[in-house]
């Protein structure tokens, strides 16, 4: 009795030892691989700010609203945050592979979901990006417009439109990572809804007589305004 | 010629039969029957009077009219020559019409024009609006002489304003092309335009009538430059009052601008090696005795242009601190800041607010359209500065101060050149 408790004890052990020291030199090695790839990540994002600050990367963007909307959304200028994008796109895919290398069971598996995720994270981020310039964009032109045909809010009516816009991009955005399908939709078209009852009920019920002024103010009675004669041409 | 093959058969055919002619005139038309048949009057008149052993032909392009203009250039005669002329015109008074289809530009109706000259190989070609109350056979006269006696070749109208009409050109147009330029046109918008053969053969060349939407005002501000650049022999002729009928419509201050402001910016870009170093401005010869007569009193809305103005200074500064500098900016806000009693927009910030805009259009720091809707506030809030500043004032003093306003304006030229120029 005694020796069989010995010999599955020695033997347990020696097979933990065993795995022990076959996993070790995995191990090392795949400490290794992440500690070059993150090296090796941060010498290329070096070396790519270097080359995109030379060719001015920058200045292909000098006509849109690119810069300004990132810097709205506190992030970095483009050669910057295309520089940062590879460092960490690098960096995460070697430690990715170097971990599922390791042979742990299921470990495999969820790196490969993760790496089969990025495309998806990528798109969205890039939905997310168009949707900020063109909300910018467009609630420039709101602003503009507004201004030049003399409405009372310009400033409010811009807001309105690049707020939309923001929102519309943030739902595609979300539905392209797949959170939430269904409730992402329902919850935009819900508070999309209830901004405008919200208005409605304030416009109607709510402060009746605030509408009616603003509504006078819009919308004033057949009191032609005074028309220029001259021509600017 | 580059393209000829946007003329219809109809139209080609009706110009072999004409044959060569001495003079083109150009009516281009889109529903003008209340008007149009004065115009024509006025030409056959002047034709006849001043140009009686000319050969000449009317060219009509029409915009498709539903009210009967076409048919109505085609009949229409003066009925007395006798009295007008005490004499019976030599030639008969040829005419050409044809249907462009709507949507493809008024850049069509230039480009038919000048083609016709081009191939009946006029000597002088004139564009005439057929929306004028004003108009005198005089006209046809002044525009064609310069051309056909002296040897000129672009005729550029000067037409006697109220003070307050045109305040763009007076403004921005006359004094950024005489400091750039270096020519002082003084309607370098106008339709009522002479040309030589020779300049309508080269304008008719040119690879700029595929774009459909360009506006008649940039067409015509194009053409301007382009004779400039070209060094062809520029005058000005002197046609008086001009009054547009009832039913003209009315110009629209920001398309105005968007078109205008923006096509002067774009020959800029275009004819920068012309300009850039260029300094000083020779006057342009003008033809034809000045008179003065009186202009019917306009009716100006200060309260909406000053509105307008301290509405865009404020809500607009996001916008107007990528296209300003910030000493600009802070002067602009401090005189949108002033009572109505002492609002002015100073000459001198006036000048550099045009040439950082011009600057940054050329740099395009934001979007070239924004940018061009951006400006609108401002000149209204200068248009307002300068009606209440010569609100009581005679044209003659109007007159010095837009004088001393371009040479502020060719003074501060290196101010341009300086932002033009600068690494953005």
């Amino acid at each position: 009795m005694w020796q069989y408790i010995v010999g599955t004890l020695s033997t347990t052990l020696s097979q933990f030892f065993r795995g022990i020291m076959g996993l070790l030199p995995r191990l090392v090695a795949v400490l290794i691989i992440i500690v070059i790839g993150w090296v090796g990540a941060f010498i290329l994002q070096w070396i790519l700010k270097k080359v995109l600050a030379w060719v001015r990367f920058n200045a292909l963007f000098r006509n849109t609203s690119l810069i300004p909307t990132l810097r709205k959304a506190a992030l970095p200028p483009p050669d910057e945050l295309l520089a940062r994008l590879v460092f960490w796109g690098v960096g995460l895919g070697f430690t990715f592979l170097a971990s599922s290398s390791l042979g742990i069971f299921g470990l495999q598996e969820e790196v490969s979901k993760i790496i089969l995720f990025i495309p998806q994270l990528v798109v969205a981020l890039l939905v997310l990006l168009l949707g900020l310039l063109l909300a910018n964009f467009f609630g420039r032109a709101t602003l503009l417009a507004a201004v030049n045909a003399n409405y009372a809010s310009p400033r409010f009516l811009s807001n309105v439109v690049q707020f939309l816009i923001v929102i519309f991009a943030a739902t595609m955005a979300l539905d392209q990572l797949g959170v939430g399908h269904r409730v992402v939709l329902i919850a935009f078209s819900i508070s999309f809804g209830a901004v405008m009852l919200g208005l409605a009920i304030a416009f109607g019920l709510g402060g009746r007589d605030v509408a009616r002024r603003i509504l006078e103010r819009q919308f004033p009675e057949k009191k032609k305004e005074e028309e220029d004669e001259i021509s600017p041409l | 010629m580059a393209e000829d093959t946007f003329l219809t058969d109809d139209f080609v055919r009706q110009l072999t039969a004409v044959g060569g002619v001495d003079i083109v005139v150009g009516l281009p038309t889109f529903n003008n029957r209340a008007t149009v048949g004065r115009v024509l009057n006025a030409i056959q008149v002047g034709l006849a009077k001043y140009f009686p052993r000319e050969r000449s032909v009317l060219i009509n392009p029409d915009g498709g009219s539903t009210d009967g203009t076409p048919e109505l250039v085609r009949t229409t005669t003066v009925e007395h020559y006798e009295t007008l002329l005490a004499a019976s015109p030599l030639r008969t008074f040829q005419r050409v019409s044809t249907v462009y289809p709507i949507g493809h530009g008024s850049g069509l109706a230039w480009r038919t024009i000048l083609a016709a000259a081009d191939l009946l190989g006029a000597k002088a070609c004139i564009s005439l609006s057929p929306d004028l109350e004003s108009i005198t056979p005089e006209w046809v006269d002044a525009l064609v002489r310069p051309i056909y006696k002296e040897k000129f070749d672009f005729v550029a109208p000067i037409y006697r304003r109220h003070k307050f009409d045109g305040l763009l050109i007076k403004n921005v147009l006359w004094p950024l092309i005489r400091a750039t330029y270096g020519s002082d046109i003084r309607e370098p918008t106008a339709t009522e335009v002479g040309l030589s053969g020779r300049l309508a053969s080269h304008l008719a060349a040119q690879d700029v009538w595929r774009q459909t939407d360009t506006s008649q005002e940039g067409l015509r501000l194009w053409m301007t430059t382009l004779a400039l650049v070209g060094n062809y022999r520029v005058c000005q002729a002197f046609l008086g009052p001009k009054t547009l009928g009832r039913n003209t419509a009315r110009h629209d201050i920001v398309a105005t601008v968007r078109q205008a402001v923006g096509e002067l910016l774009r020959c800029l870009e275009a004819h920068e090696a012309f300009w850039m170093n260029r300094s000083g401005s020779q006057p342009t010869p003008v033809f034809g005795f000045q008179y003065g007569v009186a202009v019917e009193p306009v009716r100006i809305n200060r309260a909406r242009l000053l509105q307008t103005f301290r509405t865009g200074a404020a809500e607009l500064a996001s916008v107007l601190q990528s296209i300003l500098t910030p000493t600009t900016l802070q002067q602009i806000q401090q005189v949108a800041a002033l009572d109505d009693r002492e609002f002015r927009f100073p000459d001198d910030l006036w000048v550099k607010t045009i040439y950082e805009f011009a600057a940054s259009y050329h740099h395009s720091v934001i979007n070239r359209d924004h940018l061009l809707q951006a400006l609108v506030p401002l000149y209204q809030g200068r248009v307002a500065s300068f009606v209440l500043q010569h609100y009581r004032a005679g044209a003659e003093e109007v007159e010095q101060h837009l004088e001393a306003l371009s040479r502020r304006f060719e003074e501060l030229k290196a101010y341009l050149v300086e932002g033009w120029t600068a690494k953005k």
